[in-house]
């Protein structure tokens, strides 16, 4: 098992703190959570705790990119997008202001803490925001790419972060390119297109499908806006069939930005892993991805469907 | 820096707010909305801060080390636009393509359309955030620019400006001066009825801010704020002005109906002559 994507971050603001003095980091209330308390220690002078008030930690962050300063915003993906919601919306992304909202503990395993916490519609919410670019990290290594990107970039960056530790997807020689997907396996039946915490389970569900005399293409989705256009449909023309999966609402996420690329330019059948558009509840990780149908076997099920429903 | 204004410099900024008043009332005519009450009573706040205070050059609008404003309360984006046209940010011709297509002067504040903008807002209560940002940055960057923030007092219903104020006063940003138009109007009726936020002045006090009580329509005081927030060390100023709601044309002032509501053309002409 590799690490949490938030565990990463906090490494790599603490690199990216090293070599640009215009980073500062702003959190509220949750630095020990968010791992920016990595940066903290180190850089002090650059690191504002807000307190529990996520609002004016939203507009504290675009006064501080109106001056020239690169800041990174964290707290739970369900008070960024949430509770601070129209901030993000209005003080940061209509001027198109240059912060980066690293959210952490998003979707169902953040776990133990139930439905209050559990961000499921947080994709959902920044990719209908003009200006906002989304990505969600699948691991570690992805993470600090996606971070040193978000800092290079000038524009608002929405960072999808997890609480969870997860298996690392990558190894030496990955290159992270913003807005390009990553073939990570390749078929012909199908495409399984995934992201964050369900490309490793895509992965094995691919394999699983090998046993069952099908091949399948599988694409890790990291930048959810702007989606990469041309992988999805050479992928719908090439395997003739998609399943996308995330550990987002079905609405909204990864799912809907890869329906909207299939009805317009080439469609096929297609089926979406994610939330059923229900609240989440207490549990462990595993149990809630269980519950909720985010599985291996879930993937495996939904590809069998997809094919069958060819032509 | 002088405490009091000059006398040629007091009837400067009497003609410049007789200026600012009058293209406030004919833009909001020609747009055929807006908001004319509460870009009045902000008038006289914001020719000092332009014309004898704030270090901003219409030439070079995104200096970094210029002085930065923040209209909190966006509605009253009129009363800005005419304070920049009059400093010479854009011409007086543009106002009157206030709220129409394709014009540089969006219905509420927007950065990155007009010159001398310096923050978009518009939704009531985000911009002193803003505002402790940029306070924030000159610190950071060891520039000695100041920052000024405008908030309404209806917006001070909006819990946002609470947590910017107990932001700003733990951080200490003794760089930031913002100002309460206190006109005692919003949309719906009086703040004291609608939902009150008074007392204001012991509001930020226990905030931990500097506050300063003056009449927001007279120069003299409201030019004395600000330079005693300057010396004020290790806290940010607030400066309760008490305002009058369409301040300079008698059928405007402390009605509430004239919050969002644009004169007709014989109004317009009447107003124009009465502010002479």
């Amino acid at each position: 098992m590799g690490k949490a994507t938030r565990e990463a971050y906090g490494e790599a603001l603490r690199e990216l703190g090293r070599e640009n003095k215009n980073i500062v980091v702003l959190d509220a209330d949750l630095s020990k959570s968010t791992k920016t308390n990595v940066f903290a220690k180190d850089f002090p002078e650059r690191f504002f705790n807000a307190g529990i008030a996520e609002q004016n930690l939203m507009g504290t962050a675009a006064g501080l990119a109106a001056a020239g300063k690169i800041p990174f915003v964290s707290t739970f993906a369900m008070f960024a997008c949430g509770r601070a919601y129209e901030q993000v919306r209005n003080s940061i992304s209509y001027p198109k202001l240059n912060v980066k909202i690293a959210a952490t503990h998003a979707g169902l395993t953040v776990g133990e803490d139930g439905a209050t916490h559990q961000a499921i519609e947080d994709v959902a919410l920044m990719r209908a925001i003009p200006n906002m670019t989304v990505i969600v990290p699948a691991d570690a290594l992805e993470t600090r790419y996606a971070v040193a990107w978000a800092a290079q970039y000038h524009g608002p960056v929405y960072l999808r972060l997890g609480r969870m530790a997860v298996p690392d997807v990558f190894g030496d020689g990955y290159e992270f390119k913003h807005g390009k997907a990553v073939e990570l396996a390749n078929g012909a039946d199908v495409t399984l297109i995934a992201n964050g915490v369900m490309v490793a389970p895509a992965r094995r569900a691919a394999d699983e499908l090998i046993a069952a005399g099908f091949s399948a293409r599988v694409l890790n989705m990291h930048t959810v806006k702007p989606v990469d256009k041309e992988a999805v449909i050479r992928a719908a023309q090439d395997t003739g069939a998609i399943v996308t999966c995330e550990e987002h609402s079905i609405i909204g996420g990864l799912g809907s930005a890869v329906a909207e690329v299939l009805v317009e330019n080439h469609p096929v059948p297609m089926e979406r892993v994610g939330v059923l558009d229900v609240f989440g509840e207490s549990g462990t990780p595993d149990a809630l991805l269980a519950k909720y149908n985010l599985t291996v076997a879930d993937i495996v099920r939904a590809a069998k469907r997809v094919i069958s429903r060819k032509e | 820096m002088p405490e009091h204004l000059s006398e040629q410099k007091l009837s400067e900024l009497v003609s410049r707010a007789k200026s600012v008043r009058k293209n406030i009332i004919k833009m909001i005519t020609e747009a055929k909305s807006g908001h004319p009450g509460g870009s009045l009573s902000a008038a006289d706040i914001l020719v000092t801060l332009y014309f004898a205070e704030m270090k901003v050059d219409p030439h070079r609008p995104a200096d970094a080390e210029r002085d930065r404003f923040v209209l909190c309360k966006g509605h009253a984006a009129p009363v800005l636009y005419a304070t920049l046209a009059e400093k010479g940010f854009f011409g007086h011709d543009e106002l009157s393509t206030l709220r129409k297509i394709d014009s540089r002067l969006q219905g509420h504040p927007s950065m990155k359309d007009t010159p001398g903008v310096d923050m978009s807002t518009g939704s009531l209560g985000q911009g002193l955030s803003a505002a402790n940002g940029m306070a924030l940055a000159a610190r950071l960057d060891g520039k000695n620019y100041r920052v000024y923030a405008l908030l309404g007092d209806g917006e001070l219903e909006e819990g946002q400006v609470w947590e910017a104020a107990m932001f700003a006063a733990h951080y200490k940003l003794d760089n930031l001066t913002a100002f309460v138009d206190f006109n005692g109007l919003q949309i719906d009726g009086p703040v004291s009825e609608i939902m009150s936020p008074l007392p204001i002045p012991e509001k930020w006090r226990a905030f931990g801010w500097h506050v300063i009580e003056i009449d927001g329509h007279d120069y003299q005081q409201i030019y004395g704020a600000i330079q005693a927030a300057k010396t004020v060390k290790g806290k940010p100023t607030m400066v309760v002005a008490k305002t009058v709601k369409g301040r300079g044309v008698a059928c405007m002032e402390n009605v509430c109906d004239w919050h969002g509501k644009a004169p007709t053309a014989e109004e317009c002409s009447n107003m124009l002559e009465e502010l002479g």
